[in-house]
């Protein structure tokens, strides 16, 4: 039974590792060379590209409904809710 | 010719702002780069964001909220975000109970006085003020090649609500900076004091505290009244809320770049609110009693976000998906997207579109029925209900000579509240039980 359950070990670590690495790989052919960063380079291109409307955003809805969070920290911060 | 021109006044009006408050953000940090007429590149290494919001539900809650950023790289590429916030929120929000063929009458959430509620209207709590201010400052800095370190506090502080948190982040980039993950911890400690104290859960309200009938309802001082005591806990209660983040940021190609995050949140405490009650009906759907509110002292929620940013030949989509759930049974779906189009090469307008829904928590309900026994937990706020919200907006901004920003943002806000099945009887059929929301947003910016 104990050598079942290793061998199950090893084949979920070896998969691990399998899908990891192919992650991996797929993402290292992914992106782009540092002399091709002229349009992610703009502001507009951030993944905020404008913190204080997020900040805002983020208030109204945290007061308003049941979800917060998710793209940054969703705590506490204020008696609205 | 060009280059001898004198500023004119307007520029140096501009520019004395931005001296002012770099002056004052240096003389609060107590550091030695005070502005100096002779050392333009140090004053000019400060910037700042401002906004200015308004938020306006019609015949419910107003809130005003003003937003001043300032942010400052030095050397190394260490950069340091300061943010101050000041708010005021005024009018009336939904208490919980419903809406009745008759007057009703309401005791305050203070225990002071007394408010009326008209036939067929849902009961709304006009007693609803408060004015927050909030400070945030936040350390990031390289502490190795490749790995991005950040720390930060906030401290927030209302009428009857402190709220305190520190935040950590570390995060390494790899396959060229074209693949980063990163790793988030905060922790928040809240502290509620409403006014009155916390009061017991599942006790009634009630509405005859005071025997005095000389006095004018409006003016009893029920905090004093022994019988109203009794329906109290405590002054004050607290919770503490740790939130871990993963989060992984990928660059497709030259025009495309994503994000990935998971979120653990488990919040811990008082986690009821004090001014939510729920009216207990009998059969006829005629109102018999008002409890309080009782939530669980636990709360686990976890998320799934999803974001690209995708840049066209000019313009730039930026779509998002959030799924959430909770140990409450809540769960969320949020898809945002947002689609800056250029004007001309210095202005832009930004359509935005949101659409929200949400399942309600297990232990949401509009009311409570005289004849079945009391649940473990109840909540009749809305906002743990079943929901769809839709945001639409429109963003125009422009960058002034200078470089300075000024930007316009104007949304409307919809909530509408659905029933998740519970059955209503007798009158309660012809009532308004779940009632939308809609708000007006509307915000100026302005970034130097």
């Amino acid at each position: 039974m104990a050598k079942r359950q290793n061998i199950m070990n090893k084949f979920t670590i070896q998969s691990s590792l399998l899908t990891a690495t192919i992650l991996l790989t797929g993402c290292s052919s992914l992106g782009v060379q540092p002399w091709e960063r002229d349009l992610l380079a703009k502001k507009e291109m951030a993944l905020t590209a404008s913190p204080i409307d997020a900040a805002l955003d983020d208030h109204i809805y945290f007061s308003k409904e049941a979800s917060s969070g998710g793209k940054s920290f969703g705590g506490g911060g204020c008696g609205c809710n | 010719m060009q280059l001898n021109k004198r500023p004119t006044d307007k520029q140096n009006q501009k520019l004395d702002l931005k001296s002012v408050l770099t002056l004052a953000t240096t003389v609060l940090l107590g550091t030695t780069h005070a502005v100096n007429a002779d050392e333009p590149s140090t004053k000019d290494n400060w910037s700042f964001d401002s906004a200015f919001l308004y938020y306006g539900e019609g015949d419910r809650v107003t809130a005003a909220e003003g937003i001043i950023a300032a942010s400052k790289t030095f050397n190394d590429d260490k950069r340091l975000n300061l943010k101050l916030t000041i708010d005021a929120l005024t009018g009336a929000s939904a208490n919980g109970a419903v809406a009745q063929p008759n007057v009703q009458t309401f005791t305050r959430p203070s225990g002071n006085g007394q408010f009326q509620v008209a036939a067929g209207e849902v009961p709304l709590d006009d007693t609803f003020k408060d004015t927050r201010v909030q400070f945030n400052a936040q350390w990031t800095q390289p502490i190795a090649p490749d790995y991005t370190a950040s720390v930060g506090a906030h401290i927030s502080k209302e009428y009857d609500y402190l709220s305190l948190g520190v935040n950590g982040n570390l995060a390494v980039d790899f396959n060229q900076k074209n693949s980063t993950f990163s790793v988030g911890m905060s922790y928040f400690l809240d502290t509620f004091e409403p006014e009155g104290g916390i009061p017991n859960p599942f006790t009634s309200v009630g509405t005859n505290f005071n025997d005095d009938d000389d006095d004018d309802y409006k003016s009893r001082q029920l905090a004093d009244d022994d019988e109203y005591q009794g329906t109290r806990l405590t002054d004050s209660d607290d919770k503490t809320t740790i939130d871990l983040m993963l989060g992984f940021t990928q660059v497709i190609n030259r025009r495309m770049i994503t994000q990935f995050n998971y979120s653990y949140s488990m919040v811990d405490g008082y986690l009821t609110d004090p001014f939510k009650i729920l009216s207990v009906v009998n059969q006829a759907g005629l109102t018999q009693d008002y409890l309080y509110e009782k939530r669980p002292d636990k709360r686990q929620k976890q998320s799934l976000y999803a974001q690209a940013k995708y840049h066209f030949d000019s313009t730039v989509l930026d779509l998002s998906y959030r799924y959430m759930w909770d140990d409450w049974k809540i769960n969320s779906h949020t898809i945002d997207s947002r689609l800056r189009i250029p004007l001309s090469s210095n202005s832009y307008i930004e359509p935005h579109f949101r659409y929200y829904q949400q399942a309600a928590a297990d232990f949401y309900q509009p009311f409570l029925q005289q004849a079945d026994p009391l649940p473990k937990f109840a909540s009749a706020d809305y906002r743990i209900g079943e929901m769809n919200a839709y945001t639409a907006g429109i963003k125009y901004g422009m960058t002034l000579q200078g470089g300075n920003e000024l930007s316009f943002r104007l949304e409307y806000y919809s909530q509408r509240p659905t029933s998740a099945g519970h059955q209503e009887p007798g009158v309660l059929a012809d009532m308004e039980i779940y009632q939308g929301v809609d708000a007006i947003i509307a915000q100026v910016s302005y970034s130097f």
